[in-house]
């Protein structure tokens, strides 16, 4: 009954090769978190060395172990200005992901819509933030819907677009033949387009994420001077004036350590999504 | 055994494309019930054109293409292209459920139905494994399992074969006609190569370019199941020559 594969034609075991291992990590695993790893502590060894050696007063350049040690004493503060930040960043992050995702599927279902709508997000992103967040702010009375606003705006487009392209990306192959089994749209759409499309939401997704952040901190800093806000932005702002320059720094390491910490998650959340298809997300073979 | 009454019949079939290309011209064609008609030509002589045509993913421009009642429903027809068009994000299981699960069939039946499916080319054991660790063999299995798990009636293939090396070729070859004996389709078959085409079909049409048509209809008339003993036979040889000799007459050499 049937036939049978002889083993040549498996070509490609389904197992993949083990590596070894120490802790956990390959070689080059280690390799890629120390090597940084080191720069970062030579630099920053050399900077105290040279505030140090210097006499750099603290107002105009701390050294790390003394931003550090601001980081730990206003820890109260900054915390509550970190999750602020936070709050803001991951929800205009999540409306950009929704909005873009429906509107770009949207797009997939009528060239129509695609051609009238699109160029007005085109418009929506190069449009600098920096000069419609005034606006925003004035128009609407809480403060925080305001910066949510304007990160939103900062990250929506990469979604939007990169999504779009994926829809339009599936297999023309495979096209016609959900076409030979007569599949609706909307089988079309669920087992062929979004699944096609995903990579490139993740990728936009993965942008989107430090530009939600940059657009939170930018609007904070229009909006800042008004005292109405505290998250991080107001925080530097605050520092500033009042010359206390250690904790500008502080909420400085905060934003950026955000930053990073946001492009990580991303990468590790497309990474669970593709990791058994899609050549970004396989263990690179060199 | 011969061919039963037409399962498709194509009249003064013309096909031109939308930037003017007058792809094919004039053919008319009956493929019988059972069969294993190869589709032979050099490039461009409008085979892909005409498979899509049979298949109903385009209409022609002039003539008209008849399926025999009852082969026109979703499933009646399988296609296998000459790259396996996998979905790289499911699993082989998943993508030999595929046409089930447009179809409307539960997941459990599909499972089972999409599992038989593989087992039949051979693939027992890799459900689960995803398109890319598969080797292209594997994959065209997996392509083939695909366009048979609906039992369609007639099976379509766009040169399934010609990516792959000989010894694959030769085996997939041999598996496919024991499906072909076992499932009783219709199977038409687009191929570039001689050899394949008469080792496979009973029927060779040969087709010529510029403009498409078909300029030569020949049999084979060798007992089935084929094995080596028939690939060194002189009848083998002599079918061989005798579609080459057409073949170069059709390309005017
Ligand atoms: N979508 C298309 N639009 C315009 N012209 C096309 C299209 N598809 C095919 N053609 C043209 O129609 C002719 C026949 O093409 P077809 O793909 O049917 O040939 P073929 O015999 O399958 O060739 P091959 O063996 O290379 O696959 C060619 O001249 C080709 O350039
Ligand atoms: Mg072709």
């Amino acid at each position: 009954m049937g036939v049978s594969v002889s083993a040549n034609e498996v070509a490609d075991a389904p197992q993949e090769a083990r590596e070894r291992t120490i802790l956990g990590l390959t070689g080059e695993g280690w390799a890629r978190i120390l090597a940084p790893l080191a720069i970062g502590i030579i630099a920053l060894g050399l900077w105290e060395w040279a505030v140090r050696v210097n006499e750099i007063p603290p107002y105009i350049l701390p050294g790390p172990i003394e931003v550090g040690r601001t980081l730990i004493r206003d820890w109260h503060t900054l915390q509550v200005s970190l999750w602020i930040t936070l709050q803001i960043t991951f929800a205009a992050l999540f409306v950009a992901a929704a909005l873009g995702l429906a509107l770009a599927v949207l797009f997939a279902q009528s060239r129509v819509i695609e051609l009238s709508l699109f160029p007005y997000a085109v418009i929506l992103q190069v449009t600098p933030i920096v000069a419609i967040a005034p606006l925003i702010i004035i128009w609407v009375d809480d403060i925080r819907i305001a910066l949510l606003i304007c990160a939103w705006i900062v990250a929506f487009f990469p979604i939007l677009s990169n999504t779009t392209l994926g829809l339009n990306s599936a297999d023309h192959n495979l096209q016609d033949l959900f076409r030979l089994y007569r599949a609706s749209r909307w089988q079309v759409l669920m087992r062929l387009r979004l699944p096609t499309a995903m990579p490139y939401f993740l990728g936009g997704l993965k942008i989107s994420g430090g530009l939600a952040l940059i657009g939170a901190i930018v609007a904070e800093f229009v909006a800042g001077t008004g005292g109405r806000a505290s998250g991080l932005a107001y925080r530097i702002l605050e520092a500033g004036y009042n010359l206390q320059i250690p904790r500008m720094f502080a909420a400085l390491v905060l934003v950026s350590a955000t930053g990073i910490a946001i492009f990580l998650a991303m990468t590790l959340v497309s990474h669970l999504a593709l990791r058994h298809w899609h050549e970004s997300a396989m263990k690179e073979r060199k | 055994m011969t061919a039963g009454p037409p399962v498709v019949t194509l009249r003064g079939v013309a096909k031109r494309y939308a930037n003017g290309t007058l792809a094919v011209q004039g053919v008319d064609l009956a493929i019988g019930q059972g069969d294993f008609v190869s589709l032979l030509g050099p490039s461009g002589c409008g085979k892909s054109t005409v498979l899509r045509m049979i298949a109903g993913l385009m209409g022609p421009s002039t003539g008209s293409i008849e399926m025999a009642a009852g082969g026109n429903a979703a499933g009646d027809i399988g296609f296998v292209f000459q790259e396996p068009t996998l979905m790289p994000w499911s699993s082989a299981l998943k993508n030999v459920m595929l046409p089930l699960r447009l179809a409307g069939t539960a997941r459990s039946e599909a499972e089972d139905r999409a599992a038989a499916a593989l087992a039949e080319v051979g693939l027992k054991g890799f459900e689960k494994s995803y398109p890319r660790a598969l080797s292209g063999g594997m994959k065209m299995r997996v392509s083939i399992a695909r366009a048979l798990v609906t039992k369609p009636r007639l099976l379509l293939m766009d040169e399934p074969f010609a990516a792959l090396d000989e010894i694959t070729r030769h085996r997939l070859n041999n598996d496919l006609l024991t499906l072909w004996a076992l499932e009783r389709f219709t199977a038409v078959f687009v191929t570039h190569s001689v050899f394949e085409s008469v080792y496979l079909s009973r029927r060779i049409v040969v087709m010529a370019a510029r403009p498409g048509r078909v300029v030569e209809d020949m049999e084979v008339n060798e007992a089935y199941p084929r094995g080596e003993v028939f690939r060194t036979s002189a009848e083998y040889a002599a079918h061989c020559r005798a579609v080459s000799e057409a073949l170069h007459g059709a390309m005017g050499e």
